[in-house]
Formats: C-alpha cells, sequence, structure tokens
C-alpha cells in the first residue's frame, strides 16, 4: 500500500522541527519499508481482490489470531479496524503539537488549531461541504440529537424571529423510516414529544426497501422534517436519497440524513444529494472514538440556536446572556477533540488515496459473493434485497432454529466476528417478525477467501445446534 | 489469506459452552406455559439481544413455591436455563429458591472457576462452562434474575 504521509509534509515542515518526519517512511508488517505517494488523478484500474489482501498489512490488528484462528473480522458496520498512519498521526500529534484550539495565543496552540482546522477542511472537501459547513461532534448518535435540540430550542422561541422556519407546534410532521437505527428514531421521537408535532414512518416493503408509495403520501403540507439513513445498517438498501429530498424540498422540509453506513464507504457529496442535514461517526471511517460529523448547509447552520453552550462558541457573554459565534464554532462548546479530527483526517487521506469509489466497488464484489453463497444454504432468511444492486456491503439474516447470539457464538470459536442481535434497530427487526439477526458487514480489508471462510463454518451451524432434526425450535 | 485460513476444524471450546444437557434443554424446554393464580411472575429482559422471559411461581402449600413455568424466546443458553431452572424447583420455600439463585450466581460470576453446588444446582451446575463466556452470562442469569424479582414480589 503507497499513500500520502500524514500531516509532515504539509504542516510540520514550514514549522522547522521534527525534520526527519519529512523523510517518514511507512514500515509495514511485513517489514518492508514503502515510500508514500498520493493517488491523486491516477486513471482507475480494475483493482483486484490481492490489491485489497495487501492492504491488510496497514491493519496490524486484523494479523492476531482469536480462539486460535486467525481474526475474519466482519463486523467493521460497528466500528472500523484502523490502519497504522491513522493511529500513528493521532500519537504524533499528542506528541507534538497538543493544545487546547482556538483558544491561547501560544505557539503550540495556533499550530494544533490549523491541524485542527485543516481536519475540517479534509473531511469537508470529503464529502463536498465548505468547511463552515463541518461541525465536530462526538460522533452520529450527537450530531442528530444536536440538530433534534437545536430546532427544539428554536420551538422554544430561543434564537427570536431568525429561527422562526425552525418552530415545531402541534399540527406539524416529522418523518422517519421503519429502518432507522435507534440513532436517527428516538432523538425524532423525543423532538414529537418535546414540541407536540406528530411523527409519520415511511414503512419498508418486504425486500426492505423503502416504500416509496407511502413516502409519497406521507410527505406533504404539514412535513417538516425528513429524517432517514442513506444505507441501512442493517438491510443494507441505499436509499433514493436525491428522490427523498425533492419530495421533502417540495413541501418545504428539512432533510436530514444518516450517512454512517454510507460515508465510509461510498463516494458521498452531500451537495450533490441536496441533503441539508448529515450526520457520520469517525469510528466506522477508519478514524478514532470519540469525534464525529454533523453537516448542515451553511444558511440553516447560521440561523439555528445552540445545542451545547459553554466556552469557545461565545462573542460576548454577560452575567445574563450571551452572544453565539457563527456556524461551525457555535455548536462547538467546550475543550475539542482535536487528536481525533487530525487521526480523522488522516483516516479520509487514507480512503483518498485507496479510492472510495473503488472501497465502494470492492464491497459490491464482496456483497454479490456474499448473497450468492448465503443463498446457496438451507434455512437461511436474509433481510433486505435479495440483490447487491443498491445494497451496500453488509447482510443480515436469520438461521431456521438457530438463535443469533449462538449463530455468533458458533462463529466466533473459529475467530469469525460478526454482530448479533437487534442491531440497534428494534422496530425494523420488528417489522421483518424477528427480534435478533446475524450481520456480517465488510470494508476494503476483508477478502473473498473470508466471506468463504465464514459461509462455509455457517453452512455447519444448523447441524451443530440440531436445527435440521425435527422437534428443533428457534 | 487463503492459505493460512484452517477448515474443517472442529469445535473446541464450544462443547464446554453447549452441553449436551444444554442442547437438549432447549430444543426440548421444559415448564413452558403461563397460569392464572400464579403466586408471583415478573417478566425480564436482555436489553443487548432483546431476549425475553415472563417466569411464574406456582403457589404450593404453606407459603411454598410448587413449581416454576415461564414464556419467552431467545438463545439457547437463556432457554436452556429457564428450562433447568424449571426443572430443579420443586415445591421450594421462598428462602430454598432463594439460595440456589445465590448459588447461581455465584458459579456464572466465577468465570468457571466455581464448580456449582449440585445439591442446590442439580442440572443447572452444567452452565459452569457458560460462565466462561463472560458474554454470555446474562443469557443464563435471565430466567434466575426473573425468579429473583417474583420471589421479592412475595417475601
Ligand atoms: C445507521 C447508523 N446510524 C447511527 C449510528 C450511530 O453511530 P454512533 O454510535 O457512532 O453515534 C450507527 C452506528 O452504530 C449506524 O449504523
Amino acid at each position: 500500500m503507497t499513500h500520502e504521509p500524514p500531516l509532515p509534509l504539509r504542516f510540520w515542515a514550514p514549522l522547522g522541527r521534527l525534520a526527519c518526519d519529512m523523510e517518514r517512511h511507512t514500515v509495514t508488517r511485513t517489514g518492508e519499508h514503502v515510500t508514500t505517494s498520493t493517488t491523486a488523478g491516477r486513471t482507475p484500474v480494475l483493482i483486484s481482490d490481492s490489491y485489497f489482501e495487501r492492504l491488510r498489512q496497514d491493519f496490524p490488528l486484523l494479523e492476531q489470531s482469536v480462539n486460535g484462528h486467525p481474526l475474519v473480522y466482519l463486523d467493521s458496520g460497528a466500528t472500523a479496524q484502523r490502519p497504522v498512519t491513522v493511529l500513528d498521526a493521532e500519537t504524533d500529534f499528542l506528541l507534538t503539537r497538543n493544545a487546547a484550539v482556538h483558544r491561547g495565543a501560544h505557539t503550540l496552540a495556533a499550530e494544533a488549531t490549523e491541524l485542527f482546522e485543516d481536519a475540517r477542511a479534509t473531511i469537508a472537501a470529503f464529502i463536498g461541504a465548505q468547511p463552515d459547513e463541518v461541525v465536530w461532534t462526538s460522533g452520529a448518535t450527537e450530531a442528530l440529537n444536536l440538530v433534534a435540540y437545536a430546532i427544539s430550542n428554536a420551538s422554544l422561541g430561543r434564537g427570536g424571529v431568525a429561527t422562526e422556519r425552525f418552530r415545531l407546534t402541534a399540527g406539524d410532521e416529522i418523518v422517519v423510516t421503519e429502518m432507522e437505527h435507534h440513532a436517527n428514531l428516538i432523538p425524532w421521537q423525543e423532538l414529537a414529544a418535546r414540541t407536540g408535532a406528530t411523527l409519520r414512518v415511511i414503512g419498508l416493503t418486504d425486500d426492505g426497501r423503502l416504500r416509496l408509495d407511502q413516502a409519497e403520501e406521507i410527505i406533504g403540507e404539514r412535513t417538516r422534517l425528513v429524517c432517514f439513513t442513506h444505507v441501512s445498517n442493517v438491510l443494507g438498501t441505499v436509499n433514493p436519497v436525491t428522490h427523498l429530498a425533492r419530495l421533502a424540498h417540495e413541501v418545504g422540509a428539512l432533510v436530514v440524513l444518516d450517512a454512517c453506513q454510507s460515508v465510509p464507504h461510498m463516494p458521498v457529496d452531500v451537495a450533490a444529494l441536496d441533503v441539508d442535514f448529515a450526520a457520520f461517526s469517525g469510528h466506522k471511517m477508519l478514524g478514532p472514538n470519540g469525534i464525529g460529523v454533523l453537516f448542515g448547509r451553511s444558511e440553516l447552520l447560521n440561523a439555528l440556536p445552540p445545542f451545547l453552550t459553554g466556552g469557545s462558541m461565545i462573542t460576548t457573554v454577560t452575567l445574563e446572556s450571551a452572544e453565539y459565534l457563527p456556524a461551525p464554532q457555535r455548536f462547538e462548546a467546550g475543550t475539542q477533540q482535536v487528536s481525533q479530527a487530525v487521526a480523522l483526517a488522516e483516516a479520509v487521506h487514507y480512503l483518498n488515496d485507496v479510492g472510495v469509489a473503488r472501497v465502494h466497488e470492492h464491497e459490491q464484489h464482496l456483497t454479490a459473493h456474499l448473497l450468492s453463497r448465503l443463498a446457496e444454504l438451507p434455512g437461511i432468511r436474509l433481510l433486505g434485497p435479495a440483490s447487491a444492486e443498491e445494497r451496500s456491503g453488509l447482510a443480515s439474516f436469520t438461521v431456521d432454529g438457530v438463535h443469533a447470539h449462538d449463530v455468533g457464538q458458533y462463529l466466533d470459536d473459529v475467530g469469525i466476528a460478526v454482530r448479533v442481535g437487534h442491531h440497534c434497530a428494534q422496530p425494523l427487526h420488528r417489522r421483518f417478525g424477528v427480534t435478533a439477526t446475524t450481520r456480517i458487514s465488510t470494508y476494503l480489508y476483508n477478502t473473498t477467501a473470508e466471506i468463504d471462510f465464514a459461509i462455509d463454518r455457517l453452512a455447519t451451524v444448523r447441524e451443530f445446534f440440531g436445527a435440521d432434526d425435527d422437534g428443533a425450535n428457534a | 489469506m487463503s492459505d493460512s485460513v484452517p477448515r474443517g476444524i472442529e469445535p473446541t471450546g464450544l462443547q464446554d459452552l453447549y452441553r449436551e444437557l444444554i442442547l437438549d434443554h432447549s430444543k426440548h424446554p421444559h415448564g413452558r406455559g403461563l397460569h392464572d393464580g400464579a403466586l408471583a411472575q415478573s417478566h425480564q429482559v436482555n436489553p443487548t439481544c432483546g431476549d425475553e422471559v415472563t417466569l411464574q411461581l406456582q403457589p404450593g402449600a404453606d407459603g411454598r413455591i410448587r413449581k416454576i413455568t415461564w414464556e419467552g424466546h431467545g438463545c439457547s443458553i437463556s432457554q436452556a436455563s429457564a428450562s433447568i431452572l424449571a426443572s430443579v424447583v420443586d415445591d421450594d420455600s421462598p428462602e430454598q429458591l432463594s439460595e440456589r439463585i445465590e448459588s447461581f450466581r455465584a458459579m456464572m460470576h466465577s468465570r468457571g472457576q466455581l464448580a456449582g453446588d449440585e445439591d442446590l444446582l442439580g442440572d443447572a451446575i452444567v452452565f459452569q462452562g457458560a460462565s466462561r463466556y463472560v458474554a454470555r452470562v446474562k443469557c443464563a442469569m435471565l430466567p434466575w434474575v426473573a425468579a429473583e424479582a417474583a420471589l421479592s414480589g412475595i417475601r
């Protein structure tokens, strides 16, 4: 794997310190030294499995054994593993540049602030946004709650006339879907409860797609917010964002997109998608925990009242009241998670170097293989679309006669890590008449050999639990 | 990668978790069914996996618990645990049942170190292996926690 070095060339060199870092090479797991170079502008070539297999060297965690077997990590939908360059970027920052940002005039603080703001610009460019449209949060959950609470505060009259357009009252409607992660459902339930607005829900077809006929019926005059996921973390369904955004905008409603399962895995351009807000988490895209992003159209962010309040987000404070900075600082109260932001930017560099379109293509290839191999197994019921089209690199399923936890345990016994349970989407599971599923989710470092290994193991799970005898009982 | 992944290796530690008796009980559970006139009942959910059990203490003479009945769904460990609990309790005094629950909990929290007290736990000692799987302790505990909650309603 060759790719751009982390921060040193662009930021550290001019500071005249750490000159050795300018020469830094990446040492791979095989001890090979690779010089780094950018792939920007490289013409796309067909990427083979072996290319992605080589990427694994950048992820030391994947080299280990679990229960005496090589780890087969198929749970990136929950959290992705991090390449060494991302870990290094965070450590390097902490070893040499750590300081509170946007406070204090000393050199270190200025350097940290520069890196922090550059990380914002990197993330913004990655999703087709402007830097001031990117708000750092602790993760997608906080980002979605931020929007909900800012609207809630506007509904209480905070922000005066400027925020009137956001006010919700009885009779207004918030639209969500039946496939939402709890993080993009409960904040809207709570917002509805606080404001008197009504929650409306777009249902699903049996093959796990949004019922667009219902969407057209539900989204109407009363709709103020339409909140939905780009990609379902359970079904893998890729939703028609621009279509739904058009329905919402036609009636003057705002669109909130949960982009947790899309931004890490496929090219996402928030401007082209025409969404008003989007949320995602760093830890699902090769980055650290504790950092996430809220994208908001600048005009909207600058009109919304704040959610969290405190230091670093104000202009003038008296004992009675305060005035607030424009976005994004308005929404970044308190000491920020700087090393995580810097490391997330490094994760974006990594994804850019591989090419997120290639990551997507690779996952499409893995998914097609996964779906066809799953279809060979008797007693497996797939949730979500049966073909790889408009589907992301994950698949959830039930096994007749074997509970998901037992399936997960059986796979774990030979080092295969999958997610079992309701994946924070209980209403979705209820819709399909199950309480728990087993989910295989892939990322750029997974291979078809790993899928095959997991499928071969799955092939014997019903026999182990006696589920293919009669009298079996789930 | 493909070469380094061993195939066809039989489960090892798994047999310790999924003992024959556990798999039998999970497939052919004892004590299922809820009835009117129970002494007390409790509904417990494991929020991480959505497994649930509703467990009833059925009245015997002199405030004793004649038997336990239950309904629920979940993994083989939670289902077998409910079934075995139902098969162990037989005209218990509340104190006796409480003692069984405490003994089971001590075993389950011992990470495999404590062999269960067979006099108190009967077949439930097979869960000693499960106590080594930290993520599964909650599954095995679920019906016992329900029994404890039901018991606290009558004591
Ligand atoms: C679709 C979706 N939305 C929201 C979340 C919540 O993300 P986080 O827990 O990182 O805030 C997740 C991940 O768990 C997810 O998959």
